[in-house]
């Protein structure tokens, strides 16, 4: 196991104040704030993607990095075929049967029809979840997704939550930095809400949409609600 | 006008030894500095695309203006270089197709590797946060995104080999114009044109555009038939 993760006294530039977060296993992660809080910066400081300013993050575990993926709002492919975009992640990090993996993995997000298709042809939502299958093919702990359904229509979005579904009911710890509410109550355990590079407010989903404890996150929870 | 043009399609069509020895020439010379020009222009280019370092960005400065290198005055230091008092005069490579490669390699290098750089930057913005999420660094990261962005590198590659094949100061200075050593396309036509010898001139120059054209075509078919295939 590499998690716990923790992060001490962690800041970055005057995007996030010197933080201390501590990441267990088990329960899906929201990171929640609007746009400019900091939560794209706090998921690559965690995925080791920048290097904090001042501070420590320290995982548990030995070879924390191929033990971790992550997401992004816009998936980047190689041009080459969905199947070979799999193949050439499990390359990377040296697995064995990578075929087999890569197989699996497309049919688990449902994209076998198109395995021998070129990737950056297939739709926004379709290169998302291709985006997600080079993921599940590694089978990583923690899997970080920064915005994954940010600029997705409503029914790729929800082919989308329901792969994360699936990550999580396999055991994967899902970190999400969303801004979307409906999001944030339908995949999350527990919410980290950040306002101006802070973290306001860590509480568990329920709790924090009914009873938020600071003013920040009421306001911001309050604001949203009507457009989710 | 007229007249001339017929001549010099019957020249072409008919197959005049000359004008294929011509021909041959140019075309050897100018795809010899292209692949030596590529050999040295992408590595380089990708290289400054991807690193950082003290002085990164006058090298990036000096390398776009270099694009526009006059040829006569690669000719002329080349040939300092090559002339038997010259640091290189040893090599007795002045007047010699070797030359010609040379002051080509040099003239077209820098348009290698600048657009090379340029493409190669656009690309590692893109690229980079997933390929080092991926865990994926240094030279296999350079030439993962190398080898995706291949059909936009054969455009820098075709820039190149435009400016070699229509360039004429250069080969004119370290070549010499020697008729059957180092006649090529360019210096023929120069030749020609003022010798009053329109329909050679003429010929030489119809064969030189169909050259450019048939390349520049090829490349343009393999680019899209690429985007279909790879997206």
């Amino acid at each position: 196991m590499i998690l716990p993760l923790r992060l001490e006294e962690v800041s970055f530039l005057h995007v996030l104040q010197p933080l201390s977060l501590q990441i267990e296993a088990g329960p899906s992660t929201i990171i929640l704030g609007a746009n400019g809080a900091g939560k794209s910066v706090l998921m690559r400081l965690m995925h080791g993607l920048l290097a904090p300013s001042s501070g420590r993050v320290s995982w548990s575990g030995d070879d924390a990095r191929r033990r971790q993926a992550m997401v992004f709002q816009r998936p980047v492919m190689l041009r080459r075929s969905a199947f070979q975009n799999v193949l050439y992640a499990l390359d990377v990090a040296g697995v064995g049967g990578a075929e087999r993996l890569a197989t699996e993995a497309l049919a688990e997000v449902g994209l076998a029809h198109v395995a021998h298709q070129p990737a950056r042809v297939l739709s926004g939502g379709e290169q998302q979840r291709l985006a997600l299958a080079r993921a599940w093919a590694l089978h990583p702990e923690v899997l970080f997704l920064d915005e994954p359904t940010a600029s997705l229509d409503p029914t790729a979005t929800r082919e989308i939550e329901a792969v994360i579904r699936a990550f999580d009911a396999s055991g994967t710890k899902i970190v999400m930095a969303t801004h979307n509410l409906g999001q944030a109550r339908r995949l999350g355990d527990e919410v980290i809400y950040l306002h101006q590079g802070r973290v306001v407010e860590r509480a568990p989903v329920d709790r924090f949409f009914v009873q938020p404890s600071t003013p920040e996150a009421a306001a911001f929870i309050k604001g949203e609600l009507p457009w989710v | 006008m007229g007249e001339a043009l017929r001549a010099a399609l019957l020249l072409v069509a008919s197959g005049d030894a000359t004008l294929l020895g011509i021909v041959g020439l140019s075309l050897c010379v100018s795809l010899s500095a292209v692949a030596l020009a590529t050999a040295l222009g992408l590595p380089l280019g990708a290289v400054l695309a991807v690193t950082h370092f003290p002085g990164r960005r006058a090298i990036v400065v000096l390398l776009n203006a270099l694009m526009g290198l006059p040829p006569v005055v690669v000719g002329l230091v080349a040939y300092l270089l090559l002339s038997r008092a010259g640091p290189l005069g040893s090599l007795g490579l002045l007047f010699t197709p070797g030359a010609m490669v040379i002051a080509q390699t040099v003239l077209i290098l820098p348009i290698i590797a600048a657009l090379c750089r340029q493409a190669v930057e656009d690309a590692w913005v893109e690229y980079q946060e997933q390929l080092r999420s991926l865990g994926v660094e240094g030279a296999r990261a350079a030439l993962t995104v190398l080898w995706d962005i291949r059909f936009s590198l054969l455009t820098a590659v075709l820039a190149g080999l435009g400016r070699a094949s229509a360039e004429v100061g250069a080969v004119m200075i370290v070549g010499g114009n020697i008729d059957g050593v180092t006649r090529v396309m360019t210096t023929a036509i120069a030749l020609e044109t003022s010798k009053g010898d329109l329909s050679l001139a003429l010929g030489l120059g119809l064969v030189l555009i169909a050259v450019v054209l048939a390349l520049n075509a090829a490349a343009f078919l393999v680019r899209e038939a690429a985007q279909r295939r790879y997206g």
